[in-house]
């Protein structure tokens, strides 16, 4: 043992998940993903392997996706975050990826779809019409045991449709 | 899985943060985070104080220059990936870059980063060892210049003192149109390569190798140079019978051998990409990525 | 009455919640004063413990209680997790403790629990924690543990064979003298950890005023959890309930009671607190149970023609070091091995060795996997030796439809018969070789090696036990809300069963499934349940909830009849609402009716029907249910590095009738998936001191979307006989076949080369390995 806890700093951070600004006081070895999900009480961000690899607890950081299990919660002060509770609209309509992951069965436990629909949100901003090997290469960073990806893969591609074409409905 | 206790600073300046890496003792410097964060949740290391680079914008840029380009040692992998300048004048980068973790972990994965942890198995120390890149680290005495063949210490431990910070890595680009290949064997995209091949060639309008640069990653604890197939390559015409025998010079290097693959497996991997690399720096770019 | 739910591809009612995020997980619950724990385990494989000092962690800001045997034993009727099967006799020594008195056998077995404020504190302290360990020598390998001068296990133990059995019937001795043929190999067969993204966990909610426990457990059986505290700290029932809230996954880790959730809630009992337990991965790679190792020697008998006439042999199973469930593994991989085919003469003899590596219990698929590699193998290199085509020696001794229901000389692990009591293989062989063009593949493998590219096509068949009994309870209610509610002990961990059970209820009541709510694996509201595994909620639970329906759909139109003051005939039930056929404005709704069976003053209640609009049914199968399929698999080998690549995957399933086919589908395509990753992938590995050296996700390779090809699935519905529902089970169905079939297709495509491969999984090191092999000889 280095040090003892007492030693240990803290920190007041302030970030802005989904849009609602947070003030905490935070341990600094604190995640940024134990932040979310203890502290901030967004529990959707799900912790699957704590070494980077599973991908279940990707959030968005400015825009960009990372992993919050590798992330420090003082790393993210200032920062504005987005999570699985923010990605539908402020009415509560659900984002296409989340329309396109219920009607392809496209998750089974659940635990892994957090991680899988914030990468999608981003790559899809990113590559507004992939195929289906770019999705599977883009999807490699988020493993999921349930549902051998194939739901996945389809309702990606379909909500990548709907969001190029939003008046079209589900063309499964 | 939970990080250990630790005091925790994040300098705004590389000054800031050489004089706190000169008055704390084990202490551990936190670039992209996408290695130190999982050895310190799994706590394989248990720093006393951690030194938070990222919010030192001085680390992080891209110095699109004709005569030497300069990549801050906090640049996102992602930025480099995403570089039009580097995909035009070093494609290789982004050729390796997107073999290297995840859109995720690249997001947050900086170049220096991946340099010091200095994974054996890593392609980006394999790229900038083809590229004789010069790492630029600063210190209390002030800033040097370290060749990349000289910064694998050892095993996991770059070359460079432990007040010492790396700021930035340089190099000479390749001519325009120069060839380029990154082919790796991993067992699932985003892998670790268990071995990876940087392949950058020049040639002339008659199709002869002027220069070639092949090393290897994944074969040893830093990046290998296969100058014995450099030397094959240069000079000749490209065709399948050099490609094959300048890679054959590669199946009896000294490899490395661990649980998931014995050496000869390895040596027999190196001879087979720099081939493929090789012949994927002649057939233009995307070539090696096709497995 | 309208069946018009079942087998429709109904959406699911679970979905929702966990595409926003708010769907609840064990770690999501907090307690107020809760504390969290984590576990001193230990680093050696086998050690005797000599003193534990926690003083130094007890000092440590934040940390509550340090507490090991010691302290707990007093809270133990005896330190014991009770067995499965009571009955059955094993080694005294492997039986399933709750934690380590003064001995070791495993690298991550629990010494002490630490509680702190935080699990960062409680990992603080593990280190604080002084354990003084007498290093013992230790055996790793199930194949050295039986050796007579092999390291013990358990070090009062006189040997490591846990068990021994047979399994056999006709008469080998004769076959194999009569053969034309005999010939044998020997099989190396591993399958690692079930890796649910989401870990074990458990939060215990400590009931100060009833000084019990409530137990939210991510388990696979919820009443067995309860049971177990029951038993183990000699509470009753009163005192114990165990619930669980959505799970992520399980796969079989989380099928047993394990020391973790006891030892934690015997903190809690004894530190008068709650307390969570989140497992992290390291844990789940060092305590979660695994299903490991299996050697095979065996040797096949066949008549001129290539029909079987005997298998005989040898296998020896990895146990670890403790029997957490009983023999599940090796004795469903021994009677797996006949599968679908006409076997007349089997003799298997198994020995159960103890190892000092963490226990095994079924994954996924549970022994048939395994049975099916031995079967499918045996198939492929019949073939080979006799030169006939790999489907044409399946085609042969495949079970015909008109010898079906057939009758197994082989006895299931509860005594009773074995019966394959629907089912058509000859006509799902078929449809898998027409449906994956098998019969052209030789064209397009030729064309392929022309143009240097080694592509080879494999096959195989499977059978499954599924819906394994001896019942699950059904509970259906109408509250006076209206709200119609169904209970069972079988919960899901995340299939998508709720959506079933809701399809199956609410097809009586013509309401739409979403307004079923379904509350599965609570011991607060079912008095009995068995659990989630084997393939065997939606036959038994569902068959129970179907049967429940329909009782309490007839008490209700009674019930009516009654009220209305009509005969039953002439009343319809839709959408909730009896009416009188022809009049609708005479009508009652099914809240009505529960209002009237609730009692309630002022209406009038018929007096032949008992009060409560509710039923309870434990449907009691006749029998076991049987499934089948036969996959086929097309690879690409890269002989340049030894990777393979699944280019097409083609499964023809019979889960007999279909609830909701999307969700078996779903099923179907995860277990093909977790096939692909025990071939290819999935290695956990132990150095030769019994040391873990797979423990990370970077080290133990799952499968990711672009190594997971698209599965065509062509559905094959022979409804099961023996459950009203006419269902098998599906969650296991897609993994069983797998590794043969790939294997088939590896060796097809290195047929140039000569290549056999005798184990799974197989790696690119090995494959390339295997290929220099093969050209040095020629």
């Amino acid at each position: 043992m280095s040090m003892t806890p007492e030693a240990t700093d803290r920190r007041s951070i302030s970030v802005t998940v989904n849009g609602q600004r947070h003030d905490v006081d935070v341990e600094t070895r604190l995640t940024l993903a134990d932040c979310l999900r203890h502290r901030l009480g967004l529990t959707g961000t799900h912790l699957g392997c704590e070494h980077g690899v599973c991908g279940a607890c990707t959030v968005l950081v400015n825009g960009n996706t990372a992993r919050s299990c590798l992330m420090l919660a003082v790393q993210a002060d200032g920062a504005e975050i987005a999570t699985v509770e923010g990605i539908a609209s402020e009415n509560g309509e659900w984002h296409p990826l989340q329309k396109a992951f219920h009607e392809h069965h496209a998750l089974q436990c659940g635990f892994c779809t957090a991680g899988i629909l914030t990468s999608m949100v981003e790559f899809l901003q990113e590559n507004p019409d992939p195929d289906e090997p770019e999705v599977r290469e883009a999807l490699s960073g988020n493993i999921c045991r349930c549902t051998g990806y194939q739901g996945i893969v389809q309702a990606v591609l379909d909500a990548a449709r709907r969001l190029r074409s939003p008046n079209q409905e589900s063309s499964s | 899985m939970k990080p250990p206790p630790f005091h925790y600073y994040d300098p705004g300046t590389v000054q800031e943060a050489i004089a706190l890496l000169g008055s704390l003792d084990n202490a551990k410097l936190l670039a992209g985070g996408q290695s130190l964060m999982p050895m310190l949740n799994m706590r394989y290391v248990l720093p006393d104080h951690v030194i938070d680079l990222n919010r030192i914008p001085e680390l992080s840029h891209i110095d699109e220059s004709e005569d030497r380009i300069v990549i801050g040692a906090m640049t996102r992998q992602r930025e480099i990936e995403r570089s039009e300048f580097l995909a035009r004048r070093c494609p290789i980068f982004r050729e390796a870059l997107i073999q290297v973790g995840h859109r995720q972990t690249r997001n947050r994965g900086t170049i220096g980063g991946s340099l010091c942890h200095l994974d054996p198995a890593a392609e980006l120390p394999a790229v900038l060892a083809a590229l004789d890149a010069t790492i630029h680290v600063t210190g209390p005495q002030g800033s040097r210049e370290v060749p990349i063949a000289e910064f694998p210490a050892f095993y996991m431990t770059p070359a460079i003192e432990l007040d010492e910070l790396v700021t930035s890595i340089s190099f000479e680009p390749w001519p325009e149109g120069h060839k380029s290949a990154f082919v790796e064997f991993a067992r699932r995209p985003g892998d670790f390569a268990i071995v990876g091949v940087a392949a950058l060639l020049a040639t002339n309008d008659a199709g002869e190798v002027l220069r070639a640069a092949v090393t290897l990653a994944g074969v040893a604890a830093g990046p290998v140079r296969c100058s014995a197939a450099e030397e094959q390559l240069v000079g000749a015409g490209i065709g399948d019978d050099l490609i094959r025998v300048a890679a054959e010079t590669c199946r009896d290097i000294d490899a490395m051998e661990d649980v998931h693959a014995p050496s000869s497996y390895r040596q027999h991997l190196a001879a087979e990409l720099v081939a493929r690399a090789v012949q994927a720096a002649v057939d233009g770019p995307g070539a090696g990525l096709s497995r | 009455m309208s069946e018009g739910l079942i087998g429709t591809p109904v959406r699911r009612l679970e979905d929702a919640a966990l595409l926003t995020g708010t769907a609840r997980f064990v770690d999501d619950i907090e307690i107020p004063g809760m504390l969290e724990c984590a576990f001193v385990r230990s680093p050696h494989p086998h050690a005797v413990i000599r003193s534990i000092n926690s003083s130094a962690a007890m000092e440590l800001p934040g940390v509550h209680a340090v507490f090991s045997y010691a302290d707990l034993a007093p809270l133990l009727t005896k330190n014991l997790i009770p067995p499965d099967n009571p009955n059955l006799e094993f080694a005294e020594t492997t039986k399933a403790i709750v934690l380590a008195e003064d001995e070791v056998c495993y690298v991550g077995e629990i010494v002490a629990i630490v509680l702190a404020d935080s699990r960062y504190v409680a990992e603080d302290a593990l280190t604080l924690v002084e354990v003084d360990y007498e290093i013992l020598p230790a055996v790793s390998d199930c194949r050295d543990a039986i050796a007579p001068d092999a390291p013990r296990v358990h070090r009062h133990a006189s040997n490591n064979v846990v068990a021994e059995f047979r399994t056999e019937f006709g008469d080998c001795h004769a076959a194999f003298a009569n053969a034309a043929h005999v010939f044998n190999l020997s099989l190396k067969q591993h399958r690692g950890s079930g890796h649910p993204i989401e870990g074990r966990g458990i939060v215990i909610e400590f009931d100060a005023a009833n000084d019990g426990l409530t137990a939210w457990s991510s388990t696979q059986g919820a009443h067995r959890v309860r049971n177990s505290l029951v038993d183990i700290f000699g509470l009753d029932e009163t005192r114990v309930r165990a619930a669980t809230p959505d799970v992520g996954g399980g796969f079989g880790s989380k099928h047993i009671v394990y020391p973790e959730e006891v030892i934690a809630s015997g903190a809690a009992l004894l530190h008068r607190c709650s307390v969570k337990w989140i497992e992290d991965r390291r844990e789940h790679f060092l305590a979660a149970i695994q299903e490991r190792d299996q050697y095979w020697d065996v040797e096949v008998a066949t008549d001129t023609e290539g029909r079987l006439m005997g298998i005989r042999g040898s296998m020896i199973h990895d146990q670890g070091a403790y029997t957490l469930l009983g023999f599940n593994v090796p004795h469903n991989a021994s009677l797996a091995v006949p599968g679908p085919y006409v076997l007349p003469n089997y003799q298997l003899d198994v020995t159960i060795a103890t190892t000092n590596r963490v226990g095994t219990i079924p994954v996924r698929g549970a022994g048939y996997p395994e049975g099916t590699f031995t079967m499918e193998r045996i198939m492929d290199l019949v073939a080979d030796e006799l030169g006939m085509g790999r489907d044409e020696v399946r085609r042969r001794n495949l079970i015909s439809a008109d010898m079906i229901p057939y009758e197994l000389p082989l006895r299931a692990r509860d005594g009773s018969t074995t019966q394959y009591e629907s089912g058509d293989y000859p006509a799902c062989l078929q449809k898998a070789l027409d449906g994956s063009d098998f019969a052209n593949f030789p064209e397009r493998q030729a064309q392929a090696r022309n143009e240097g590219r080694y592509i080879g096509i494999g096959l195989a068949n499977c059978t499954k036990i599924t819906g394994r009994g001896p019942f699950e309870t059904g509970i259906v209610r109408i509250g006076p809300s209206g709200q119609i509610t169904v209970h069972t002990g079988a919960m899901p961990m995340g299939q998508g069963i709720k959506t079933a059970y809701a399809q199956i209820c609410a097809d009586q009541f013509g309401v739409d499934p979403g307004n079923v709510k379904v509350i599965a694996g609570d011991t607060g509201t079912v008095p009995m349940g068995i659990g989630g595994f084997g393939s065997r909620q939606t036959v038994t639970a569902g068959s129970s909830i179907h049967l429940a329906s329909i009782e309490v759909r007839e008490k209700a139109l009674k019930t009516a009849a009654h009220m209305l003051e009509v005969s039953e005939q002439d009343l319809e039930l839709s959408d909730g609402e009896i009416s009188v056929k022809g009049v609708p404005e005479l009508s009652v709704s099914l809240s009505d009716v529960a209002k009237a069976l609730s009692g309630a003053v002022g209406y009038p209640r018929p007096k032949d029907v008992p009060p409560g609009l509710e039923a309870t049914v434990n449907f009691l199968p006749t029998g076991l249910t049987y499934g089948n399929g036969v996959h086929v698999v097309e690879v690409h080998v890269d002989i340049g590095t030894g990777g393979v690549e699944i280019t097409r995957y083609v499964v023809v399933n019979d889960s007999g009738r279909l609830i909701n086919p999307l969700i078996a589908e779903g099923q179907i395509i995860g277990g093909v998936a977790h096939g692909i990753g025990n071939s290819l992938f999935e290695w956990m590995g132990y150095d030769e001191t019994g040391q873990p050296v797979t423990t990370t996700f970077a080290e133990y390779l799952l499968p990711t979307a672009p190594v997971v090809p698209n599965i065509e699935i062509i559905h094959h519905e022979t409804p099961s006989t023996v459950n009203p529902l006419g269902v098998k089970g599906v969650g296991e169905a897609g993994v069983i076949p797998a590794a043969p079939a790939i294997m088939s297709a590896i060796e097809d495509a290195l047929k140039p080369f000569g290549v056999r491969i005798s184990e799974t999984p197989i790696s690119p090191p090995q494959l390339i390995q295997l290929i220099q092999k093969a050209q040095a000889k020629h």
